[in-house]
C-alpha cells in the first residue's frame, strides 16, 4: 500500500440547516479500496460531492494527491471520477454518442468507446438512445464513463444500486481490476457484505460523522455494536437524534 | 466563501467615521455656505476658488463621505451612522424645500411646473448613484466573497430601484404640462423604465433563489450584467429618438436654483445612504439566520466513537 | 475544447429538431396575431413589419434558450461535463453559437412569413441576413448565461423574460431599426449606425457573458 492520497481534515457541509456533514476527517492510502459505509442519509453522497469538488465544503480542508481540495480543483478534477447517483448522460443521445462527447471533452480518440460499451454489456444498445434505457442499463452506461476517464481516484457512489446480479459481478471485477492498475477506489454503499469482500479498508458514517475508521474485515462488528448503540440511545432519549 | 465573515473592527469605523464627516462638512460648507454668503451677504468666503473646483469639491466630498459611510459600517447592531445620516438629511431637505419652493423665483418660460427639478435633478443622481454602488457591491462580492457586501448590493439595488420609479414618475409629471403628454420617450426617462426593470429581475431572482451562495453569485453577476448595459440603453434611446435636451446640472440653470438643487442633492444622497445602510442591516440579519451554522449533533453520537 | 463542445450541442439540437419545428409554429402564429393588433391596413402593417417580426423572434428565443439547458438539466449532465473537467468557458461558447444558429435559422425561416402576412418585401437579403445575425447574436449571449441560472430555480418561465427582456432592450431597438430601413428604405443613410451599434452590443456581451459564466454554474 503506497503513500497518503486523501488527507481530509474536518470536512464538513450543510444544507440549508443541516449539516449533512459533520467534521469528517480521514486518510486514504495510495491504491487501497476503501468502503464507506452508512444508512441513508448518513452523508456518504455529499462526502462523494465534496471530494470531487462538485460542490464546496462549508468548513475544513482536504488534499488530495498533493492537490488542494478548494484551490486546485482542475487537477482534482483530472485526476478523479465520480459514478454519482445523478447518471450525468443526455437523454435524447445514444449510448455511444454520450461517451463520445465525454471523450471529445477529454481530449481523447472516441475508439475506445465501443470497448468499453462491451467492457459493460451494452455494445448491442450501443446506438439506442438513453432515454430508452432502463435504471441498470444507464448505470452500467455510467459505468463507462467513469472508466473513460482512466482516473486515479474513482468514487462509486452506490455502485451496486439497480444493478442485476450480474451488474454486481460485473462492479467487483472492475473494482479489482482498477485495484490491480493501483487506482484508488472509494465506495459509498449500505451493503457491506458486498463491500467487505472488495475493501481494504472501511469508514463507517453516521448522521455527517466518522463513526469508526479501521480494517474492512472489522467493519461488520463495529457496525453491530454503533447499531446496538444507537437502538439503546434511541429508546432512552427520543427525538435527541436528527 | 460560506463563512460568515463580518467582524467589525470598532477603531477602524470610528476613523472611518471622523474622515466622512470632516469631508462632509468641507462638502457643505463649499457648496452652500459659500454659495448663500456670496448670494445674500455678498460676502465673498470663495477662498479664491473658482467656481468649478468649489463644485467639484462639493460634489465628491459629499459622494466620498457618503461612500465611507456606505463600505465603513460594519452593519452591526448599532444605528448611530444610521441615524446622524438620517439628522442631516432631514436638515438638508428642509433647506432644500424652503429655498426651492419660496425663495428661488419661478422660471420664466416653463413657471412654477419647473420647482420639480429641484427634487427630479438630485433623484436622477442618486438614483445613478445607487446603482453604481450596487455594480461596485457586485464587484466586490464576487472578488472578496465577504457576506457584506452581498447585504450592501441588495440594499443599494432597491434603493436605486424607488429613486428610479420617484424618477419616472416626476418626469411624467413634469413632461404632462410641458409637451402635453406622460411619457416623452425621452432617452433619460426611457432608460430609468428599462433599468428600472432590468434591476426589478434582479431582485425577483434574488427571491427565487434559496441558496445564499448561489443567490450571491447569481445576482453579482446579474447586476454586473445590467448595470453595463446602462450607457448602451442611453445611447441606443437617444438615437432612436432625438429630442434634444443638454444635460442638467446645476451649472447651466441661473444662480438662485443652485441652493435648493445643491441642498436637496446632498438630502437626497445622504437619505439614499441611510436607507441602504438600513436595508443592508435588513439584509444581513436574514443571511446571518441563513448561514449560521446549525448545531452539531451532541451527546450520543460522540459516545458511540 | 470548444468544438467539442459546439460537436456536443450540435447532437442535441439535432436530436430535438422537433421542438424547432414547434417554436417556429409559435413564431410565426405570434406573427399573425400581431397583425390582429393593428387591423388590415396594409401601409401600417408593413411599417410595422421589423418591429412585428422581432418581437416573434424575441418571444421564441425566451422558449428555445430555456429549452437549450432542459438535456443539462435533467441528468445534471452539464456538471458530469465539468467534472470531467470541462473548461466552462467552453461550455459557453458552444451552447451560445449553437443558440445563435438556432436562433438565425428561426429568423431567417420568420422572414417570409413577414414578407406573406406584412407586404413587406426587400430584396437586400444580404443586409437582412447580417441584421438577424447580429441581432440574435445579441439575444443569444446574454441569453445563455440567463437561462443557465433560471434553468436551476423555480418557476424559470417567468425569470428569464423578466431578466433578459430589460436587458437586451438596445439589441432590440438597433435590429428593429435596422430592418425598418432594409425593408422600408434608407435615404439618410443610417443603416450603418444602427449595425455598429449592434456589434458593439454583441462584442461587450460575448466576452463579459463567457468571463461570468464560470462563476453561475460553479458552485
Amino acid at each position: 500500500m503506497g503513500a497518503i492520497l486523501i488527507e481530509a481534515e474536518n470536512l464538513a457541509r450543510r444544507y440549508g440547516r443541516r449539516w449533512a456533514l459533520a467534521d469528517v476527517s480521514f486518510t486514504v492510502r495510495s491504491g487501497s479500496v476503501v468502503m464507506v459505509a452508512g444508512r441513508n442519509g448518513s452523508g456518504k453522497s455529499t462526502l462523494f460531492r465534496v471530494l470531487s469538488t462538485a460542490i464546496r465544503p462549508d468548513r475544513g480542508r482536504a488534499m488530495i494527491n498533493g492537490f488542494d481540495l478548494l484551490r486546485d480543483r482542475e487537477d482534482i478534477r483530472r485526476m478523479m471520477a465520480l459514478l454519482s447517483h445523478q447518471s450525468y448522460l443526455y437523454e435524447s443521445l445514444t449510448a455511444r454518442e454520450n461517451l463520445s462527447v465525454a471523450a471529445d471533452h477529454l481530449g481523447r480518440s472516441r475508439n475506445g468507446v465501443m470497448a468499453l460499451l462491451e467492457r459493460v454489456a451494452l455494445a448491442n444498445r450501443a446506438d439506442d438512445p438513453v432515454s430508452t434505457f432502463s435504471a441498470g442499463m444507464r448505470k452500467r452506461l455510467s459505468f463507462a464513463r467513469v472508466l473513460l476517464q482512466e482516473p486515479t481516484l474513482v468514487l462509486f457512489d452506490e455502485p451496486y444500486g439497480q444493478l442485476d446480479p450480474e451488474g454486481f459481478m460485473l462492479v467487483d471485477d472492475v473494482v479489482r481490476e482498477l485495484k490491480a492498475q493501483g487506482t484508488t477506489v472509494m465506495i459509498a454503499t449500505h451493503q457491506l457484505e458486498r463491500g467487505v469482500g472488495l475493501a481494504d479498508e472501511a469508514i463507517l458514517l453516521e448522521a455527517g460523522r466518522v463513526m469508526w475508521a479501521g480494517r474492512a474485515s472489522e467493519v461488520m462488528e463495529h457496525e453491530t455494536q454503533i447499531a446496538d448503540r444507537r437502538a439503546r440511545s434511541a429508546g432512552r432519549e427520543p427525538g435527541v437524534a436528527c | 466563501m460560506t463563512e460568515v465573515a463580518m467582524t467589525p473592527t470598532q477603531t477602524r469605523s470610528n476613523l472611518g467615521r471622523a474622515i466622512a464627516i470632516a469631508l462632509l462638512c468641507i462638502a457643505v460648507y463649499i457648496g452652500l455656505v459659500v454659495t448663500l454668503a456670496d448670494e445674500y451677504l455678498h460676502a465673498d468666503l470663495s477662498l479664491g476658488l473658482p467656481l468649478a473646483v468649489r463644485t467639484l469639491i462639493a460634489v465628491f466630498g459629499g459622494l466620498i463621505g457618503a461612500i465611507i459611510f456606505l463600505a465603513g459600517d460594519d452593519l452591526g447592531g448599532s444605528l448611530s451612522n444610521v441615524k446622524l445620516l438620517f439628522g442631516i438629511a432631514v436638515c438638508f431637505l428642509v433647506l432644500g424645500t424652503y429655498f426651492g419652493l419660496f425663495v428661488a423665483p419661478p422660471e420664466r418660460f416653463m413657471g412654477e411646473v419647473q420647482r420639480i427639478m429641484y427634487v427630479h435633478v438630485p433623484t436622477a443622481w442618486n438614483g445613478l448613484l445607487a446603482l453604481t454602488f450596487a455594480f461596485a457591491c457586485a464587484i466586490l462580492f464576487l472578488f472578496k466573497g465577504d457576506w457584506k457586501w452581498d447585504a450592501l448590493m441588495e440594499g443599494s439595488i432597491e434603493v436605486g430601484v424607488v429613486l428610479g420609479f420617484l424618477l419616472c414618475c416626476q418626469g411624467a409629471i413634469w413632461a404632462k404640462p410641458t409637451w402635453g403628454v406622460w411619457w416623452d420617450w425621452d432617452p433619460r426617462l426611457t432608460t430609468t423604465a428599462v433599468l428600472i426593470f432590468a434591476f426589478l429581475g434582479i431582485l425577483a431572482l434574488r427571491k427565487f433563489v434559496d441558496d445564499p451562495v448561489k443567490r450571491g453569485i447569481w445576482s453579482s453577476v446579474a447586476t454586473i450584467i445590467a448595470y453595463v448595459d446602462v450607457p448602451i440603453v442611453y445611447f441606443s434611446v437617444r438615437w432612436w429618438n432625438s429630442l434634444h435636451q443638454l444635460q442638467s446640472n446645476p451649472n447651466t440653470v441661473s444662480e438662485p436654483f443652485w441652493i435648493p438643487l445643491r441642498a436637496n442633492a446632498f438630502g437626497i444622497l445622504f437619505l439614499m445612504t441611510a436607507f441602504i445602510l438600513l436595508r443592508a442591516r435588513v439584509s444581513k440579519l436574514r443571511l446571518e439566520n441563513e448561514l449560521a451554522p446549525p448545531p452539531l449533533l451532541e451527546a450520543e453520537l460522540g459516545e458511540a466513537v | 475544447m470548444l468544438t467539442a463542445a459546439l460537436r456536443k450541442e450540435m447532437l442535441l439540437q439535432w436530436r430535438t429538431r422537433a421542438q424547432m419545428m414547434a417554436v417556429f409554429v409559435f413564431g410565426a402564429a405570434a406573427l399573425l396575431l400581431f397583425s390582429f393588433a393593428v387591423g388590415p391596413v396594409a401601409e401600417a402593417l408593413r411599417l410595422y413589419s421589423a418591429g412585428f417580426l422581432w418581437l416573434g423572434l424575441l418571444l421564441s428565443s425566451t422558449l428555445t434558450l430555456a429549452e437549450s439547458y432542459h438535456a443539462e438539466m435533467e441528468n445534471r449532465a452539464l456538471e458530469g461535463l465539468l467534472l470531467l473537467p470541462a473548461n466552462p468557458r467552453a461550455l459557453y461558447y458552444g451552447k451560445a453559437i449553437a443558440n445563435w444558429i438556432q436562433l438565425v435559422i428561426l429568423g431567417m425561416a420568420l422572414v417570409p412569413v413577414m414578407v406573406i402576412l406584412y407586404d413587406a418585401g426587400t430584396m437586400r437579403i444580404p443586409e437582412l441576413f447580417v441584421v438577424v445575425a447580429l441581432g440574435a447574436a445579441g439575444l443569444s449571449a446574454p441569453g445563455t448565461l440567463y437561462a443557465a441560472m433560471t434553468a436551476q430555480v423555480r418557476s424559470k418561465q417567468t425569470l428569464l423574460p423578466l431578466l433578459l427582456f430589460p436587458l437586451i432592450v438596445p439589441a432590440l431597438l438597433a435590429s428593429v431599426k435596422a430592418t425598418s430601413l432594409i425593408i422600408l428604405g434608407d435615404p439618410m443613410g443610417q443603416l450603418k449606425s444602427w449595425i455598429s451599434l449592434l456589434i458593439a452590443f454583441d462584442a461587450i456581451y460575448w466576452s463579459l457573458c463567457g468571463l461570468l459564466f464560470g462563476r453561475v454554474v460553479e458552485e
